[in-house]
């Protein structure tokens, strides 16, 4: 049931839809189409200021076990020369943000990594059985009832975003909050970034920022070349960063 | 006998034999009683390799869950059970609905784009029933530091200090505001 | 702290234990039997004919083990049956079930029925009790030894070794694809990689059978035929040459690519793999074997160091083939995609994944082996009187 104060925290739009997630079928919810949004995620590493609030806000969101992330902070020092690789470092995913750095000078930023929810994403591509899925709106997500821990995915996803859960024993990553966004909440990342630094992006919604966004600044991906079609958009990404 | 010819992994088992025990250059291609009798073990062995693999095919198709290919090759209740996963971030729209005076603070300073739960934690059920699960005020010693605490790799435009430096470890909101940070003209640091 | 540089922080902990060496280790020695037993039955070699019921035992003991250490590795083992209902088609993995199905009850179990057939059809009639129970199940109620019968059998048996050669191709050549196909991997991500696998597996398949026909002989107080053994050691370096051929291709193709991730995988060849690659792989498992059989080949060298090399040569070779497996599957996962970093692995004496496991799992093969050659004397028939 619906209580007066359950309806007063979920959004009116949400609150139509309870009923019918109650119900186990959110699809057929009046306000819910998983036809008509395409997630993505804009993240700006100019606007990232290594808190860790987005993996502190992940962790408590999702039940994360400790010492894994769905979403995690790296911290890059990167000197001069092209051929002299990086200094990385992300102690403890950067939950409880960054000590001072030992470096001084060069360039260093800080780039907030999570699931890119990949168009063509290989771990689906792997999971044996159809335990690892595409929802219709664009999400790569577990079925955590169904995966049997063969851990293929964890193999075959190149940017490190999955674990196998210690306790489950079956695949855990990002699930873009799925739970949040089909009610109308952004994800409890960007919820808590407190400089705007990540945006949950609907690209089937023609008002949604993210299209004037992509037109006037310079966006890429993580590891273009392997074609993962990764929607996880990054502005200012520095292209040391792997 | 005959009547097992019908099923087809075993007709193509006797054709099998059948050509196999033909002799080679002799005798008429036509499936003689003794051809037959003498493949016997074969056609046995094919009807008990077909009646397994009907089993088998049996036991799958109960297995298979029901919502299994609905909108993919996955589980589609997976869907529904994802989506009625519990929330523990109210949203910041949410603690505005009762927390207006707050925001009419907040949204003239420089935190306005800094949402209530970034740093007084998960609300869910403070929401739903504000008397239960008040939230506890947060030590601005150690808050502020979180984004304020001067890094190298942070922004060079963002604000930040070296908190031993600035404050000497007094509670930032002795002097700021944290809803809206910026100190008065008329506050001014006193250096 | 247990890795050094950077790695993305799941991907400290390793995915892959050391079951997974033992899984394709297991898969290339049953391919490997299988092809081996088929030159005999497909390409009439004479000599070889003393390991041809053996090699096929072989293949089926190891085949039945195969799928053990992936059960026992899976984190909802009791879910494992979902690969046959929901296969997904676009995963490597999903095929496993069907193609190792496939190869068991159509291939080998179908091949040594009809090679049997005449020897369970004379023991259901010799044998009493339970003994004989099990044979006139064996049997399927048929007991018909006619000529004509027997020539059916052999016809068959003849398809199906021919089907076999593919089927065994496919059965190991897929499992190199599993970690083939892996772009994100760039250790495993070549399309050498089936065909390596599967040259790999032939050269362990011909050594364990080799080894274990020269083992049975001294069991039973056989002396050893030498024709039989030297045609194996034969093939043995034929293969073993095209096998060391394509990975030398591989190493080189890497090293002169030279891509984005090169100064990472040679740091870690020359560090963290240097034993395991470089010494047992490549050094004592690969050109000692090759060039001690290539002098054979070539100088006059007495029977008794010819067997003596050829034990040294098997036993090697499984050892540099099991270190390929490792180097490959462990070797894999201990650098970070980002290529800036290393973990290590650490495996544990006793637990579901850790060494006893692994251990025991090498040795069961054997133990269903010798049952099977219990059951099913491989011998020739004047032989087993010989010996009795």
């Amino acid at each position: 049931m619906i209580t007066r104060r359950r309806m007063l925290f979920l959004l009116p739009a949400a609150a139509i839809a309870y009923p019918y997630v109650l119900a186990g079928t959110p699809e057929s919810a009046p306000n819910y189409g998983s036809a008509k949004h395409w997630w993505g995620m804009l993240l700006q590493v100019d606007k990232c200021i290594g808190c860790g609030n987005c993996v502190r806000a992940c962790s408590a969101e999702n039940n994360v076990p400790e010492g894994y992330y769905r979403t995690w902070v790296e911290r890059y020092h990167v000197t001069g020369g092209p051929e002299d690789s990086p200094k990385v470092d992300s102690p403890e995913g950067g939950i409880k943000g960054f000590p001072p750095s030992p470096y001084t000078g060069g360039k260093n930023f800080f780039v907030p990594k999570m699931c890119n929810h990949c168009v063509d994403s290989p771990c689906t591509q792997v999971c044996p059985v159809g335990a690892t899925l595409h929802t219709p709106d664009g999400v790569v997500l577990v079925d955590e009832k169904y995966c049997l821990g063969c851990r293929y995915c964890v193999q075959a996803c190149p940017y490190g975003c999955r674990f196998l859960h210690p306790v489950k024993r079956t695949a855990e990553k990002c699930s873009l909050c799925y739970h949040r966004i089909t009610q109308g909440l952004t994800t409890a990342c960007c919820e808590n970034c407190p400089t705007g630094a990540r945006q949950l992006a609907d690209l089937k919604n023609p008002d949604d920022p993210i299209h004037e966004f992509l037109r006037t600044h310079s966006v890429q991906v993580l590891k273009p070349h392997l074609a993962t079609g990764a929607k996880a958009y990054y502005h200012d990404l520095d292209g040391s960063v792997r | 006998m005959l009547n097992v010819t019908d099923d087809f992994p075993v007709m193509t088992y006797f054709c099998l034999t059948y050509k196999a025990a033909r002799k080679p250059g002799g005798g008429l291609p036509g499936v003689s009683l003794a051809t037959f009798k003498d493949a016997e073990h074969i056609v046995r062995l094919a009807v008990a390799s077909a009646i397994v693999l009907v089993i088998f095919l049996l036991v799958r198709a109960h297995f298979i869950p029901k919502s299994f290919g609905q909108y993919g090759h996955y589980r589609g209740d997976a869907l529904a059970e994802l989506t009625a996963k519990p929330i523990h971030y109210a949203g910041h729209q949410t603690c505005e609905q009762c927390h207006s005076d707050v925001l009419d603070v907040k949204k003239m300073g420089k935190h306005a784009g800094v949402n209530c739960e970034g740093c007084h934690g998960p609300q869910a059920k403070h929401a739903e029933d504000p008397g239960a699960g008040k939230p506890v005020l947060p030590d601005t010693k150690v808050l502020c530091a979180r984004c304020h605490e001067a890094n190298l790799a942070k922004p060079k435009n963002f604000p930040q200090v070296v908190t031993a430096d600035h404050s000497g470890g007094e509670a930032c909101k002795t002097c700021h505001q944290p809803h809206s940070p910026l100190l008065a003209p008329g506050e001014k640091k006193k250096s | 702290m247990p890795f050094d540089g950077f790695m993305y922080p799941n991907e400290v902990e390793l995915q892959w234990s050391v079951l997974i060496v033992v899984y394709p280790f297991l898969t290339g020695l049953v391919a490997g039997a299988f092809i081996l037993a088929s030159l005999e039955r497909i390409f009439h070699v004479e000599a070889v004919k003393p390991t041809y019921r053996l090699a096929l035992l072989t293949a089926l003991s190891f085949l039945l083990v195969a799928p053990l250490p992936l059960q026992l590795h899976l984190g909802r083992p009791e879910r494992s049956l979902e690969m046959y209902l929901t296969p997904h088609t676009s995963s490597a993995m999903a095929m496993f079930g069907f193609v190792y199905l496939w190869y068991l009850m159509a291939v080998i179990l179908l091949e040594i029925w009809l090679e049997y057939r005449k020897e369970i059809v004379l023991l259901s009639q010799s044998t009493t009790g339970l003994k004989r129970q099990m044979y006139r199940l064996l049997t399927l109620g048929s007991s018909n030894l006619s000529e004509g019968a027997l020539k059916v059998d052999d016809k068959v048996g003849w398809v199906v070794s021919l089907i076999g050669i593919p089927s065994a191709f496919l059965l190991h050549g897929y499992v190199g694809f599993i970690f083939g196909s892996i772009k994100a991997n760039p250790w495993w991500n070549t399309p050498l990689m089936p065909v390596v696998f599967l040259f790999s597996a032939m050269v362990s398949g011909i050594a364990i059978v080799l080894l274990i026909y020269m083992a049975t002989c001294k069991l039973r107080h056989i002396k050893i035929d030498m024709r039989c053994v030297d045609t194996i050691a034969q093939y043995l370096l034929y293969t073993f040459i095209i096998d060391f051929g394509l990975e030398m291709l591989d190493l080189i193709h890497r090293i002169y690519e030279a891509d984005e991730s090169f100064h990472s995988l040679n740091f870690m060849m020359q560090t963290k793999l240097f034993f395991s690659q470089v010494v047992l792989q490549i050094a004592l498992g690969t050109v000692v074997p090759i060039l001690t059989l290539g002098f054979i080949q070539i100088f006059h060298v007495p029977e008794k160091v010819r067997k003596l090399c050829y034990s040294i040569c098997g036993a090697l070779t499984i050892i540099g083939i099991f270190a390929m497996r490792w180097n490959v599957v462990i070797g894999g996962q201990l650098f970070s995609k980002s290529f800036l970093g290393y973990t290590t692995y650490k495996v544990d004496l006793i637990s579901r994944e850790g060494e006893l496991i692994a251990a025991g799992l090498l040795l069961l093969p054997f133990i269903i082996l010798a049952v099977m050659v219990k059951i099913l004397p491989p011998w020739p028939r004047d032989e087993v009187s010989a010996a009795d």
